[in-house]
């Protein structure tokens, strides 16, 4: 590669004693003196969420209100900060479900300890824990910051399920065609 | 009894603490809202809102009004000064006690003497002779405030090495320094103006009124009975930018604020300070600003003359030929105006002050002592000599 050598002017005058420069720059400053704020006024302006967000991972229910997590506890593993502490427990034998077999008994998040990574959502076989656009947990208390089993669900609602896979499962145990 | 109280009352003596303790309630609500002005000013040159919350409930009644109130911020002046008031003022340990509690104190006196051989204003009396408004009118006027707002960078070394603390210490060392090589070019850029107004066979005087005066001429056509009405700012620019530039070193602002710089020294002189003793340094660091502005607008820019050429005594003759109300040539409509003006003036140069922060990124400190001793001082210099041989030629 061919090297050019730059010759480095010297500074002239008018350079040299600072002074267009600063006239540049308080003009500058007087553009933006004028310019309207950039800025959010936040509690009454809220941002915009973009889709994709990571705010506040929550649990999330299929449309036939199945609770999707199986308490597999992928999540708990894998979570870098130890957010989340899952207490499996079984679906009992007459209830609609009961080929899903497990479910989370308690599942707490604690928001203190989560650094919204998103791993707990990328690593569910389930598709049960998301993070969607609440960006704003705040409580009084340590306790108030841990989100319980009831909680998370409420703030997860549902979300669309293209595969039913728990349904095909079933239906395909029922005509002999289990795997 | 009572004619004694009256006596006492009325006499030289009280009433001179009355104008005392009247310019301090001036200085120190000016320095407050200077200080608001300060944030939010800084708020929208970097394009956001800035303060805009606080509110008095009763105000917030008032539609329109209160609301515009609010979002101007001016109910942060109250509530940034009570959280000073009332914010737990802790003295660290390891400090000397006496001198850092005298430090801010010491921060106050010459803030607030300085202004007392500072004119804010002036009126005719019956003679048609302008009377200043001052509080010690003397005769070494800019002399007194030079010789007293040095004064200011004891109280900083005082407060940097009672403090105990590294940072402070620097911050005191490179106050004393900064001061003392500004202090120079400052004296010697005002030199022309002085010799000026000091022509041969005239009472020689140093007061700041005295200048005003002379910028106070009318238009005479074009002969040299004109040059009274130029603001000394056209006629010596070079010393009013050396002055200029001086007044930022000499009160610590932006970009000379290498002093308390919070990027190298967390925030120097007054890192070990709190709640109303930081308070005291804050204010008396605006008095200086204000009283700073002042010395500038009445040596350079005419103090309270509105235009060049267009003395304070012409307009107020105008509004008297037009209107033909008596009040308008009454000492006390003529000397809320002269005050009204050269307090609008000082107002903009504050605006300046402001201005220039967001502009100009700080100086090393390197630098900050190259610019007054290889640029500053050699340039006042030869400005001195440039106008004393032009001053003796043409007043000979
Ligand atoms: S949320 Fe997903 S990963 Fe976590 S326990 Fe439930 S099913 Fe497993
Ligand atoms: S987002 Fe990350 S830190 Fe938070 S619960 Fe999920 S895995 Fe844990």
């Amino acid at each position: 590669m061919a090297v050019i050598p730059l010759e480095r002017k010297p500074l002239t005058l008018a350079e040299r004693t600072y002074l267009p420069q600063i006239l540049q720059g308080l003009k500058t400053t007087m553009q933006h003196l004028v310019a309207p704020a950039v800025t959010l006024e936040y509690p009454e302006q809220r941002p915009e969420i973009p889709t994709g967000y990571r705010g506040v991972p929550t649990l999330v229910k299929d449309p036939n209100g199945r609770e999707k997590c199986v308490s597999c506890q992928l999540c708990e593993f894998v979570c870098p900060p130890k957010a989340i502490r899952i207490t499996p427990g079984e679906i009992s034998v007459d209830s609609p479900n009961a080929h899903v077999e497990k479910a989370p008994k308690e599942f707490d998040i604690d928001m203190l300890r989560c650094i919204y990574c998103g791993m707990c959502q990328e690593v569910c076989p389930e598709e049960a824990i998301w993070l969607q656009s609440n960006y704003s947990m705040t409580g009084l208390s340590r306790e108030e910051m841990v989100n319980n089993k009831a909680r998370l669900y409420e703030l997860g609602g549902t979300l669309p399920d293209n595969h039913h896979k728990w349904d095909k499962k079933k239906a395909a145990e029922e005509h002999g065609n289990a795997h | 009894m009572f004619d004694f109280l009256i006596s006492i009352l009325t006499s030289p003596l009280a009433i001179t603490i009355y104008k005392g303790v009247a310019a301090i309630l001036v200085i120190f609500p000016i320095a407050g809202v200077c200080s608001m002005a300060e944030r939010k000013v800084a708020a929208w040159v970097q394009d956001r809102p800035g303060p805009n919350r606080a509110i008095v409930p009763w105000v917030a009644w008032i539609p329109f009004l209160g609301r515009f109130l609010q979002r101007l911020g001016v109910f942060h002046v109250m509530a940034d000064g009570g959280k000073m008031l009332f914010k737990e003022d802790s003295t660290p340990g390891h400090v000397n006690k006496f001198y850092f509690i005298a430090a801010p104190l010491l921060a106050m006196i010459p803030a607030l003497t300085t202004v007392s051989v500072v004119p804010f204003g002036t009126y005719f009396d019956e003679a048609g002779k302008a009377i200043p408004l001052i509080l010690a009118n003397l005769d070494v006027g800019l002399l007194a405030v030079f010789a007293i707002s040095s004064l200011g960078v004891y109280s900083l070394i005082l407060a940097g090495w009672a403090s105990n603390s590294k940072y402070p210490f620097l911050g005191s060392v490179r106050a004393s320094a900064q001061l003392i090589s500004y202090e120079l070019s400052m004296t010697i850029s005002v030199l022309p103006v002085f010799l000026w107004i000091n022509a041969p066979g005239t009472t020689g005087t140093l007061g700041l009124a005295r200048v005003v005066e002379f910028q106070s001429g009318i238009w005479h056509g074009l002969s040299s009975a004109s040059w009274g009405g130029v603001w000394f700012g056209f006629l010596m620019p070079i010393s009013a930018f050396i002055f200029l530039v001086c007044l930022f070193a000499e009160t610590n602002r932006q970009p000379f604020d290498t002093i308390e710089s919070e990027a190298d020294l967390v925030g120097s002189f007054h890192t070990e300070y709190g709640a109303f003793k930081w308070g005291l340094f804050f204010v008396a660091e605006y008095s200086h600003m204000i009283v700073g502005s002042g010395i500038f607008m009445l040596l350079f820019f005419g103090g309270w003359n509105p235009l060049p050429w267009l003395p304070l005594g012409s307009v107020v003759g105008w509004m008297h030929q037009i209107t033909g109300w008596a009040f308008t040539i009454h000492p006390l409509f003529v000397g809320i105006l002269s005050i009204a003006i050269f307090l609008g003036k000082v107002l903009a140069m504050i605006f300046f002050f402001m201005a220039i922060r967001w502009t100009v990124p700080r100086f090393r400190y390197d630098q900050v002592m190259r610019i007054g001793w290889r640029v500053l001082l050699p340039l006042s210099i030869a400005n001195l000599l440039v106008y004393a041989i032009a001053i003796a030629f043409i007043q000979k």
